[in-house]
């Protein structure tokens, strides 16, 4: 497999710049510069989207105004730069995944359709009546639902391993959970709600052992960490283009080539077939066997920019720097009295869920929003994980690698104001 | 700009820490469970109705500031009420909470201590937080038995 032109190795991993300049940073990215409610925006929703830098704006502007027209079957001019920018962006993916061949990974529309693309494909294939999927207590819904559905159709079984009180997975049980049924370990490689990075090294190694193939859920931990497909040994990969600085409406599912060789299609149309008669439909080769009709062309494109504009910074200094601010927000935050973080595992990426005595946390997000600070409130869409810590909703900041120390005091301010207001 | 003091006045805050008739209805004839996804708010309603007339009600349920605060009041403002002042009422409340009645209601006394809600006309997210109680209450004198989500 790494034979194509496209591959690479490790080794071609570019050197790193300089570390991160956050102001100049900032300036990359147009929205940051508002006020909401007469104060300078703080933008702590990253989790749920991230912003967007210029690079990535204009790469759509680029698409629509130049460049526009349907890709992969056209002679003309336009569609073969629409082509090649569009599989050009794939390539970008696959290194920056370190993917061993382009053809490994699908655009699909985000990390949610990549993994229905793997319950529905691999799932109706591999999984039968008795059979087990393990996920973990700290799963989205997007990471349970596909799976629950499954399960119903094909009488099998959902297998949930349990983490303890600072939301750390409970590896023995997680082992202990490894059987004969299990067909498939579907897990998040960073919790949404505590930040939690997984032992997804070890989980693996543990679940190869017993020859289960492995997907990680990396909706979170794409902008946060660098992956490596062939380091982790994953068998399946899903990220989100828009928590990665990209466009919405786009998103990657990796998958060994062996693997994705032997499932069918996910949805039947245009683009994944070779050849179509009344009697019969010969399907096309990967990737397009996964990517019927017309896909979002100029967000892949955009993607692609995404990722060039992140290698331009650096990974690692981007991984370093939201360490810092996390270390920060988390020593600043837990000073606050009466205010307790949901979320306290060795190794933690990106974000800070906490709650407040006494106080709901959607009464603390309207106020933060008067201080023109966004963070989330709510489930999260990890309901069975709030009924877990027997809480309704945290609040949560999360992070990217254009906040500053001063918006995390901005923050603690906005938490002191809430205190004064209910508490 | 919206006013965080108009939007948590004294009587909310008042009410959403110590909620009145915050517990279950022994032989309530009338109940409903009210659901709010987006936040994760549940109130449950009782009540005791008699000759269209509602006689005793109370609930209990978690939630924000403003849906435990509209639901302790509702229970005050709707003891000794008929069905059909109910009905009146939660139309007026909602048009208060939506902005729909372009202030007037806040002052015409007409609400009574529910006016207090009228900050939310300006947080247009914090309205299915005010309503929650109200769409609850309007389930459990239907007589439905399914969850009531906001949704």
């Amino acid at each position: 497999m790494a034979t194509t032109h496209h591959s690479v190795s490790k080794g071609e991993h570019q050197k790193w710049p300089a570390p991160i300049d956050v102001e100049r940073v900032r300036k990359d990215f147009p929205v940051l510069d508002q006020t909401v409610h007469g104060k300078p925006l703080v933008y702590l929703d990253n989790a749920a989207t991230s912003q967007k830098p210029l690079a990535v704006i204009e790469a759509e502007e680029r698409f629509y105004r130049h460049d526009c027209s349907n890709i992969h079957r056209g002679v003309h001019e336009l569609s073969e730069r629409a082509t090649r920018s569009y599989e050009d962006a794939r390539v970008t993916v696959q290194r920056f995944l370190n993917a061993s061949d382009h053809k490994e990974i699908i655009f699909v529309r985000g990390a949610t359709e990549a993994i229905n693309l793997v319950a529905s494909s691999f799932g109706r294939k591999s999984v039968s009546a008795g059979d087990e999927i393990l996920i973990t207590a700290m799963e989205h819904h997007s990471n349970i639902v596909p799976w629950q559905m499954l399960c119903e159709e094909k009488g099998a079984k959902l297998r949930v391993a349990p983490i303890n009180d600072r939301g750390e997975l409970l590896f023995d049980e997680f082992i202990k959970l490894l059987g004969p049924k299990t067909r498939l370990v579907s897990v998040v490689h960073v919790s949404n709600v505590l930040g939690t990075i997984n032992p997804v090294r070890e989980m693996i190694e543990a679940a190869h052992r017993k020859n289960i193939p492995v997907l990680l859920d990396g909706a979170q931990a794409a902008p946060h960490l660098a992956v490596d497909v062939q380091a982790l040994d994953c068998d399946f990969y899903t990220f989100s283009g828009h928590k990665l600085y990209g466009p919405t409406g786009v998103g990657v599912l990796y998958g060994k080539a062996n693997l994705l060789e032997a499932m069918p299609p996910y949805q039947g149309g245009g683009d994944m077939i070779s050849s179509v008669t009344f009697e019969q439909t010969i399907y096309n080769s990967l990737p397009y066997k996964f990517e019927a009709g017309t896909p979002n062309i100029a967000a892949g494109i955009a993607l692609g920019a995404a990722i060039d504009y992140l290698n331009g910074i650096g990974f690692e200094n981007v991984a370093a720097y939201e360490d810092e601010v996390l270390a920060y927000a988390t020593e600043a935050v837990s000073r606050v009295p009466g205010l307790k973080i949901i979320g306290t595992a060795e190794r933690k990426a990106g974000v800070i869920s906490f709650v407040m005595e006494g106080i709901h946390p959607h009464d603390v997000g309207t106020i933060l929003d008067q201080e023109g600070i966004a963070v989330r409130t709510g489930h999260h869409c990890a309901q069975p994980l709030m009924e877990r810590f027997g809480i309704p909703a945290t609040t949560r900041a999360s992070l990217a690698f254009y906040n500053t120390k001063g918006e995390i005091d901005a923050l603690v301010a906005g938490i002191h104001k809430v205190k004064e207001l209910l508490g | 700009m919206p006013d965080l003091r108009g939007l948590y006045q004294e009587v909310i805050l008042d009410h959403s820490k110590k909620p009145r008739n915050y517990r279950v209805l022994e032989g309530a004839d009338h109940r409903a469970e009210g659901y709010n996804p987006l936040c994760g708010d549940r109130v449950t309603i009782y009540l005791k109705v008699e000759n269209g007339k509602i006689n005793e009600l109370s609930f209990q349920g978690s939630g924000c500031a403003i849906s435990t605060s509209s639901a302790s009041l509702l229970t005050e403002a709707l003891k000794g009420k008929t069905l059909d002042e109910a009905d009146a009422l939660f139309e007026k409340f909602h048009a208060l909470v939506t902005g729909q009645a372009g202030g007037k209601l806040a002052d015409d006394g007409s609400l009574g201590k529910l006016a207090v809600f009228s900050g939310v006309a300006e947080f247009p997210t914090r309205v299915k937080c005010a309503t929650l109680a109200w769409h609850t209450l309007k389930s459990a004198l239907k007589g439905e038995k399914e969850t009531v989500t906001t949704e």
